[in-house]
């Protein structure tokens, strides 16, 4: 591990190496208590899956006001289950999850938005942006079939602020990939939600709008909203997120990048060699092939 | 003699001095009209298959309440919303394979519908009506129970009309935006039991399916804004009915198929000019 890094996050890497609650490997704490703030959401003992079969199990986790938490692992590690369960939509075959102090009601879920995969939506549906947008205010309006001009108002000052409000009459598939992250976004948005979880939202997208997406999250958290997402990118997470979470059907560890990207917990996420390499505070991680280059474990600064 | 100007006009004109004739274009239009709109979410929804299974499931009530001499809309209309329900809760459950599911529901009601007329031989000509359509038979109580499924499917429809949108464009996360999926799943079940209901005597069993499917896809191909889609695809629905009307009037065919002819050939153009540079 480097220490010179792990250094600079000195609160949060002390938390992590003196917290009794350890993952499987040691090295990142069940909870992340040091992060302040109340629980906004936990998970205690919960095993969730579909048909009796379990996805995952016995995940013990705590999400705090104002964090901002990135859930990484390989595809079908249980990942989007997880956040479904925090959302409700999965009960848990075993434990408990609470959000906001009590069991996921229609009520806890007001205070909820969600962002899902972009990917399974029907692009060719004949909705426009501005559409998608008031979709996230649905639940307070009334059962007239078309918005108030308040509600229009506010739905277009929120996409001013995210940089689409030219979209607004466009089609969604008419979008670039950025955009329409944006216009989910704006959606989970507009009911001015306390928790905010988002399924892939870096997928899809290239490198400058991958970075747009997260200091965006970054600038969300500033504000105090508890954020949680899922993500692929391993290198984008580790320069932009503080709290990570590597998982696949449990928890493997949890911590600042500095802490739990390691080859061994690495491997134990995804079964597979990955190369973690430290250069000047930077992290970065590489796929196997140079590991047969003749690189292995971590390199240090 | 008529001039060829006056042509038209007689043409249009003539048919309409037959009392049935002005009660089955008023009806079909109607029908057009709300399977147009109805429609609409059939096709977002993929529910197409859930139409056509819907229409057979109606036909056994259909079937039922006339041996058991009980009112048809009465008799039909519950064995409507029995399956529309039914048919509504395998839907969502995935283990079957909700097609099976929905197949076995549709079909074993079809089939009553099947096993009744054999015991009874007497009624062959309504048999033919229901499976194909018989605007002939249309009375001013039919017109009446025709306008009142329309009033309130369109009110149901526009009341419902922003959780609708939602839970077709993105129903597992309209959930979690407080929309009760389930119930308005259920709602929609019922409004389209109840246009279907009312369409069997118009287009016929066989043909329903087409009448919900064609306007709004062809519809669909014309624009991509989701409003405009519920008016186009119920003014196509509409036009089609109409011209179905005096092409089943003329060429002697049966109505619901001239409909449908018709309505695929909207299609076509519809098709055709979205491929060009002016479609969307």
């Amino acid at each position: 591990m480097n220490r010179q890094s792990a250094g600079r996050r000195e609160d949060w890497a002390g938390a992590v190496l003196s917290d009794a609650q350890e993952s499987r490997h040691g090295l990142g704490p069940l909870d992340n208590r040091a992060l302040g703030g109340e629980v906004v959401a936990s998970m205690t003992s919960v095993t969730c899956g579909y048909h009796r079969q379990p996805v995952f199990r016995d995940v013990t986790l705590t999400f705090h006001a104002g964090q901002l938490t990135g859930l990484v692992g390989p595809t079908g590690s249980g990942k989007t289950t997880l956040l479904k369960a925090l959302l409700g939509l999965v009960r848990p075959q075993h434990g408990e999850v609470c959000v906001f102090g009590k069991p996921v009601t229609r009520a806890t879920r007001a205070r909820i938005g969600y962002v899902p995969q972009l990917e399974t939506f029907d692009w060719q549906f004949p909705v426009t942006a501005e559409q998608v947008v008031l979709m996230g205010a649905y639940r307070g309006m009334s059962w007239l079939p078309w918005c108030r001009a308040s509600e229009r108002g506010a739905a277009f000052r929120l996409m001013e602020q995210l940089g689409i409000a030219e979209c607004i009459g466009q089609h969604i598939r008419a979008l670039s990939g950025g955009q329409q992250q944006r216009v989910f976004l704006a959606r989970a948005l507009l009911g001015k939600p306390q928790l905010l979880i988002l399924d892939e939202p870096t997928v899809g997208v290239d490198l400058k709008t991958q970075h747009d997406i997260l200091h965006l999250l970054g600038d969300l958290r500033e504000q105090g909203i508890t954020i949680v997402l899922t993500t692929h990118d391993l290198n984008a997470v580790a320069a932009h997120l503080p709290w990570l979470i590597c998982f696949n059907r449990g928890v493997i560890a949890q911590g600042p990048p500095e802490v739990v990207f390691t080859t061994d917990i690495l491997r134990s996420t995804y079964a597979s060699e990955m190369l973690v390499l430290r250069q000047h505070g930077y992290l970065l991680v590489a796929n196997s092939p140079l590991v047969y280059q003749g690189h292995h474990g971590d390199q240090l600064d | 003699m008529i001039s060829l100007t006056e042509w038209p006009l007689a043409s249009l004109l003539e048919p309409l001095t037959y009392a049935f004739f002005r009660r089955a274009l008023l009806a079909s239009c109607l029908v057009g009209a709300l399977c147009g709109l109805v429609g609409v979410y059939v096709v977002l929804r993929r529910m197409s298959y859930i139409g056509h299974g819907l229409s057979h499931a109606v036909f056994g009530g259909a079937v039922i309440s006339y041996l058991m001499q009980v009112n048809f809309y009465l008799g039909a209309g519950l064995w409507g919303v029995a399956s529309a329900l039914l048919i509504n809760e395998v839907a969502q459950r995935r283990k079957l394979g909700a097609d099976a599911a929905i197949g076995i529901v549709t079909t074993a009601s079809f089939a009553v519908g099947v096993a009744g007329i054999s015991r009874q031989r007497r009624f062959t000509r309504n048999f033919e009506a229901a499976l194909f359509g018989n605007v002939l038979g249309i009375t001013p109580a039919d017109l009446w129970m025709i306008a009142g499924v329309a009033i309130v499917s369109v009110v149901g429809i526009l009341a419902l009309y922003k959780p609708l949108l939602f839970s077709t464009f993105d129903e597992e996360v309209a959930e979690v935006y407080g929309i009760p999926t389930h119930g308005v799943n259920a709602a929609f079940a019922l409004i389209l039991a109840a246009v279907i209901l009312v369409s069997m005597q118009i287009m016929g069993v066989t043909l329903i399916a087409a009448a919900l499917v064609i306007p709004a896809s062809a519809a669909r191909l014309l624009t991509q804004r989701f409003d405009r889609l519920l008016w186009i695809a119920s003014l196509i629905g509409a036009g089609v009915s109409v011209l179905g009307m005096y092409a089943s009037y003329y060429l002697d065919l049966a109505s619901g198929a001239s409909i449908v002819l018709i309505g695929t050939a909207m299609f076509l153009v519809a098709w055709l000019m979205s491929r060009g540079p002016a479609g969307e």
